[in-house]
């Protein structure tokens, strides 16, 4: 293999997934101990570490998969090799500024961006280098793409804009009106979400079409209907986060309006059910294939969450509580990294054709994951709907004594998290063999 | 391959141009409510804030972490206020470490919370739920 850059993207992606699961492990122990090790590693310092590290997952998994996809499946011939490089080595350094900048409490930013400011510059260098590499590479190869390509073209670029702007707070025009800059802060952090699900989607169409071998799936109209459906909530859809914010009605109204389009995609979902399983042919790749059947179970169970507090009378009363968590780690680990896992055994298999890579111990750990998974999911619901009644309903007794009780479902948070980690682990093992192999060789 | 891109690119156009309208609109549109802007105070304990990471464990409107309690109003709630804000600085509580804050930082912490509260309600009580599904939130200019 000659282009080994993206193997280098995944291998970091897979280290960050399981150092950031570490740091949330370790975060979330002082749920149970609050007094633990909290002068020398409290909550707040911990959170950085596990939010960026899962972020710089998803985000480098997905970039690897699809440098991989363009130049070693396509056979496209990349417009820049140096600039692919570059792009892997910007990213390389700044994860470690960052890293450094959390240990030493160089944290001026803001949730999700909690580094210096004056990293994003090089993250946002990286993003330029890849969308110009990207859309480069694409124009001189291919004409009229399937939906996956412009669906990692718009990752991109919204990706840009997006991280630009989570940093207008940096601007006295946003950041002296509290409200308005308080929204474009929330605004841009869903946006960022909507913009790595571009790119983590757009490889769950692709993988989808490579392994039925049907092209079709990603150039029918109906692939590029729920693409524009997709585009318009992340361009419109983010305010259900902030239904609670007194910003102008108006924009909460567009919101709830954008939201409701997704009952479309959980209708289609349950029709097309049956009918996207049988087709699958699972020979050649039975772990991608088995991943991309969990992602359909995930998808399933969170878009119905979604959808449910995304209307303004349920959002009110789900809030500010676990149950946004369970919505945000569900969609993290049951879609996001369901699919990344499903692309990485793909291109592992690419690899490796002659190697085995549902062993016994891969089953396992797929099982094990599944339902530390949903009884992770179902835990924090529950902490969620505890919090809720405390603060709608019951409305007694201190934040403490609530937090008090329900230190059951921590519990169970925290178990089933290691559940998490250990299966996860497992499932990796051959896919970091078969990486570090070929990147010996 | 995509015989005809042609209609894809041109909802592209529509929907990027409205993105751009939508954006502009809301970037010059201020809260429901009049409040003054932070003061020079108050954007400083904003930043202390941020560089404590105060965010990882309280919420504000509802939006932040959740090992601690939501401050948006913890100003102006009955039985709290700048004393009872100062006393968590100073002390920590359960998993709420010292922060060795000076005097002058406590102020400036205050001064935010003080004027992040003039800014709305949470958790809105008041709120009525429609029947549509709709919720309509109590501002603070209607008290």
């Amino acid at each position: 293999m000659k282009n080994k850059v993206p193997l280098y993207f995944l291998l970091f992606a897979l280290i960050a997934l399981f150092m950031g699961m570490f740091f949330g492990l370790a975060a979330s122990f002082q749920y149970l101990l609050p007094d633990f090790l909290k002068e020398a590693f409290p909550f707040s310092k911990l959170r950085p570490f596990h939010v960026t590290s899962e972020t710089s997952w998803i985000v480098l998994a997905a970039t690897g998969s699809i440098y991989f996809f363009v130049a070693s499946v396509e056979k496209f011939e990349l417009f820049s090799s140096k600039m692919q490089w570059l792009h892997f080595l910007l990213f390389l350094f700044t994860g470690v500024a960052i890293y450094f900048s959390f240990a030493f409490d160089y944290t001026e930013g803001r949730e999700y961006f909690a580094f210096k400011p004056i990293l994003m510059i090089p993250i946002l260098l990286g993003w330029v280098l890849f969308g110009i590499n990207y859309f480069k590479t694409l124009y001189t190869n291919m004409k009229g793409w399937p939906v996956y390509f412009w669906m990692w073209g718009t990752g991109i670029a919204f990706m840009c804009y997006h991280l630009m702007e989570a940093h207008f707070w940096l601007f006295d025009f946003f950041r002296l009106h509290f409200i308005k800059d308080f929204a474009v802060q929330w605004k841009s952090t869903g946006s960022f979400t909507g913009s790595w699900n571009m790119l983590v989607y757009g490889i769950s169409i692709y993988l989808m079409s490579k392994i039925k071998k049907d092209s079709n799936v990603a150039t029918n109209k109906m692939a590029f209907f729920f693409y524009f459906l997709g585009l318009i909530n992340l361009m419109f859809g983010w305010a259900h986060h902030t239904y609670l914010l007194p910003t102008q009605p108006w924009i909460r109204y567009v919101a709830y309006g954008i939201s409701m389009t997704e009952w479309i995609v959980l209708a289609s979902i349950i029709y097309n059910w049956k009918r996207s399983v049988l087709k699958v042919e699972k020979e050649n790749h039975p772990m991608a294939y088995r991943f991309l059947l969990a992602t359909d179970l995930w998808i399933f169970l969170n878009i119905i969450l979604a959808l449910l507090f995304s209307i303004p009378a349920i959002n009110f009363f789900t809030h500010g509580t676990h149950i946004t968590v369970a919505h945000s780690m569900g969609t993290t680990i049951g879609i996001n990294t369901t699919i990344l896992f499903s692309a990485l055994f793909f291109i592992a298999h690419r690899l490796q054709p002659r190697r085995q890579m549902d062993t016994p111990w891969v089953m396992r750990g797929f099982m094990v994951f599944n339902i530390s998974l949903f009884i992770f999911f179902v835990s924090l619901i529950i902490a969620g709907a505890k919090r809720s009644y405390w603060m709608y309903v019951s409305k007694e007794g201190s934040f403490a004594e609530m937090q008090d009780s329900i230190v059951p479902y921590y519990i169970s948070f925290f178990i089933f998290g290691i559940g998490i980690f250990v299966s996860l682990l497992i499932v990796a093992n051959p896919i970091f063999k078969v990486f570090l192999q070929k990147i010996k060789t | 391959m995509v015989a005809n891109p042609r209609p894809y690119i041109f909802i592209m156009v529509i929907l990027l141009a409205l993105f751009g309208f939508y954006n502009y609109v809301i970037y010059n549109t201020d809260g429901y409510v009049a409040v003054e802007k932070l003061s020079p105070v108050a954007v400083n304990g904003q930043q202390l804030f941020q560089k404590n990471r105060c965010w990882s464990c309280h919420q504000l409107y509802g939006l932040g972490g959740y090992l601690g309690p939501d401050l948006t109003n913890v100003y102006s709630t009955e039985g709290k206020g700048p004393n009872y804000i100062k006393a968590f600085l100073n002390s920590g509580v359960k998993s709420m470490p010292q922060f060795h804050f000076t005097e002058e930082e406590k102020d400036a912490l205050v001064e935010y919370l003080k004027q992040v509260d003039e800014t709305g309600i949470y958790p809105n009580y008041d709120a009525e739920i429609e029947a549509t599904g709709w919720v309509k939130i109590k501002y603070r200019n209607e008290e």
